[in-house]
């Protein structure tokens, strides 16, 4: 009861809201103060290093997966979050998923990341990945990424494919679209 | 008659191109590729070149910013590999790539101000009009080149990451750029030439 409480009031309170996120790049840090610490505690954040997180990079259920990979200190990252946002909307009837990984640095989860989706009423699902052998995942993920964020990954099934790029909203629906085919 | 084949062709081509787009190569310096000299702005006011460094038998270059927190988190290893390998040969130099006007942290006097926090002992140069970093292939900030001379001028050997923990130094398996410099050093090939790790984008 308590949970749908807040749930409400976050909705309410971000709803009037413009739809441009709040640059919380590395010059504009949230502070912890802005957000209540016990909507913190509503924030249930998956935490995986890369073994366990594999499981979202091999599914066969014909469903599109559009794999996000960035962090709130990332601030191209965050201005390109919106976009995903409204693909998770638009495309929620069209078997399209879209997973929010972030990789913050796990000292910063509750001072940044988890401020962060509540401030910015992330709505599709964010997974933290954490494993510091990024030699060792970062091309299990795609061997054409260096490893600059954003990243996205797009699959359906057997077919995918990767981007070591930003998207505005219009080429991200396109490469989304493709899949849909 | 030969139109059609022309265009056919030229549809072959297009629709190849299309489908590999995605598929792209880190474009720049590749392992065993010969630096070209540069002549970048030192937060002193100096300009530095390679060719300014006599006797050296190499070079740590690292591509990296105030404001990256992966940047950040590398920069008292950064000031270590310099306190450690600048007297054996393998000095650092430091390039900021990013465009001071996207990136209003990474501007000349941040930069100066960064440096004079940090006691750094080694170049921290500005990539002025982002002319240098595109020929290297940095895509970002921390991004790691390690050149040894040669007759035919410094040749890349190592590409990427400092080592496998940003997180924590003392938790660190394998150092990636020592190993690299170490292996030159004893003049032995070295094992692992390129790593990847996770970065901020250079900023233009």
């Amino acid at each position: 009861m308590k949970y749908i409480l807040w749930v409400l009031l976050l909705l309410f309170s971000v709803s009037c809201k413009e739809k441009k996120y709040s640059n919380n790049s590395e010059n504009q840090p949230i502070l912890p103060s802005e957000v209540l610490p016990n909507k913190i505690e509503t924030v249930e954040l998956e935490v995986y290093d890369f073994n366990r997180f594999k499981k979202y990079l091999n599914r066969t259920d014909d469903t599109v997966y559009v794999i996000n990979f960035w962090a709130t200190w990332c601030a191209p990252c965050v201005k390109e979050l919106p976009f995903f946002e409204k693909v998770h909307t638009e495309y929620a009837d069209k078997n399209v998923k879209v997973l929010l990984v972030s990789l913050d640095f796990p000292h910063l989860y509750d001072s940044k990341l988890k401020p962060f989706i509540i401030k910015n009423n992330i709505k599709s699902k964010v997974v933290a990945l954490d494993d510091v052998d990024m030699n060792a995942w970062i091309p299990q993920i795609s061997k054409d990424w260096s490893g600059s964020i954003p990243a996205t990954l797009i699959y359906k099934n057997d077919n995918s494919k990767f981007f070591e790029q930003s998207f505005n909203y219009k080429a991200l629906e396109h490469e989304i679209i493709k899949f849909l085919k | 008659m030969k139109t059609p084949v022309l265009l056919s062709i030229m549809m072959l081509t297009f629709m190849s191109d299309f489908t590999l787009n995605n598929v792209k190569e880190r474009s720049g310096y590749q392992i065993g590729d010969v630096v070209a000299d540069f002549e970048l702005k030192n937060i002193d006011g100096n300009m530095v070149s390679l060719s300014d460094y006599k006797d050296v038998k190499g070079f740590i270059i690292t591509f990296t910013c105030n404001t990256c927190p992966f940047s950040i988190a590398y920069e008292d290893r950064i000031m270590a590999l310099n306190e450690k390998y600048a007297s054996k040969g393998y000095p650092v130099i430091a390039i900021n790539p990013n465009n001071p006007k996207v990136q209003p942290g990474d501007s000349y006097k941040s930069m100066q101000q960064r440096a004079l926090e940090k006691g750094f002992t080694f170049p921290y140069l500005v990539d002025e009009g982002q002319q240098v970093y595109p020929k290297f292939g940095a895509t970002k900030t921390p991004h790691m080149f390690v050149l040894q001379n040669t007759k035919q001028g410094p040749v890349v050997k190592y590409i990427g990451a400092i080592d496998d923990n940003y997180k924590d130094a003392n938790a660190v398996n394998t150092k990636y750029v020592e190993n690299a410099v170490n292996a030159l050093l004893s003049g032995h090939p070295v094992k692992l030439q390129e790593t990847k790790a996770i970065g901020c984008t250079i900023k233009v």
